[in-house]
């Protein structure tokens, strides 16, 4: 028996696997240090529009959003189907916005208080007359600068 | 010194699963993607007491979008695919006389005397009712956007041989150089300064 557990010459070692875990633990210090976690959950429905001519939002920390839609589906019996603000993870009244922008201002470092976009994600069904009350408070609080969050896309699927 | 049969090694064997799942899980929550919208500035409240500047109406190129999502540019019906076209022929009409001050060397459209002296001195004033559809509003700012854009694209491509877009966009990425970007301001605000976005929005309302 003792033929068989011979080690023939030349036979090919078997591959170190010794390093996998170092490997791996690259990948993942990656994946750690580039993962953004979601802050919030959506509470309401949103669809974003299409448009074509967008520019990117570059530097989230200097993002403030804020959601507009129809409550979704477990929250329509308490809320109604009318479309809804959403900051942070709850539901929201226009007068609400100048004071939550005002609060998230203050959190962020004094240098870039005044350099912050506002995001308006809003659904593409909600009705205009919603958004204009969130721009007249985000003018009261001097808060300027918005950016309509959008898909990238022809602006006339909008239409249909 | 006599060893003990020392303690036993810990089997590292399974480092890599462990690591693996982690991986995994980070793998699925993240979200590398970056949100792209339409910017845009609000005017700021301007003081009760202040007189709004008086605007010649031929400077002004009014858009109303009605509850049903239809348009009424200068007091004219419109379909929204035509509105970039007829912006783009406003903004760029160049109506002063040579000789005036307000006279637009670089303008390339009719020069109809009725309508804009100058894309400097032409404002765009939107207004929507309520009850607009925002999939709506959207489209309508998206073509105007791409009116502007479209002609300062002209102008940059004229006088430096490249897209207007494309450096504005080269010009806000982070990781553009420092001495690229001070060439770059330069350019992106002479062009801007050609044609200004002037875009007034009046508040919504119902009268």
């Amino acid at each position: 028996m003792s033929k068989f557990a011979k080690k023939k010459d030349g036979e090919v070692p078997a591959v170190s696997t010794a390093s996998l875990p170092d490997i791996v633990f690259m990948l993942l210090f990656f994946f750690m240090t580039v993962t953004v976690m979601k802050d919030s959950s959506l509470k309401v429905e949103n669809v974003l529009p299409n448009a074509s001519e967008v520019k990117k939002l570059e530097k989230k920390d200097r993002v403030i959003y804020i959601y507009v839609g129809k409550p979704t589906r477990e929250y329509e019996k308490t809320f109604g189907t009318e479309p809804k603000i959403q900051l942070n993870d709850k539901f929201a009244s226009p007068s609400e916005v100048g004071d939550y922008i005002l609060m998230e201002r203050a959190k962020k470092p004094q240098e870039i208080q005044n350099v912050l976009t506002t995001a308006l994600k809003v659904d593409k069904n909600a009705s205009m007359g919603l958004i204009s009350d969130i721009k007249q408070e985000l003018r009261k609080v001097n808060a300027l600068k918005v950016n309509y969050t959008t898909y990238e896309g022809d602006a006339f699927n909008n239409l249909q | 010194m006599a060893r003990r049969a020392g303690a036993p090694e810990v089997s590292a064997g399974s480092m890599a699963d462990i690591a693996f799942l982690l991986l995994i899980f980070f793998l699925v929550t993240t979200t590398i993607e970056t949100d792209a919208g339409l910017d845009r500035m609000l005017p700021p409240m301007e003081p009760p007491t202040e007189a709004p500047p008086i605007i010649k109406q031929k400077n002004i190129f009014t858009v109303n979008i009605n509850r049903n999502g239809q348009l009424l540019v200068e007091d004219e019906i419109l379909s929204i695919d035509k509105l970039r076209e007829k912006a783009m022929a406003f903004l760029d009409n160049g109506g002063a006389p040579s000789g005036s001050p307000d006279y637009c060397s670089y303008c390339k459209g009719k020069r109809n005397a009725e309508s804009s002296d100058n894309p400097t001195k032409a404002i765009i004033s939107l207004k929507n009712d309520r009850e607009t559809k925002y999939s709506t509003y959207i489209t309508v700012q998206n073509e105007l956007v791409g009116a502007y854009n479209d002609l300062r694209n002209r102008e940059a491509k004229r006088l430096f041989g490249k897209d207007y877009v494309a450096m504005e966009a080269e010009y806000l990425n982070p990781e553009t150089d420092d001495s690229v970007k001070e060439e770059l301001k330069e350019k992106v605000t002479r062009i801007q300064g050609l044609f200004p976005q002037k875009l007034s929005e009046a508040e919504t309302s119902s009268e």
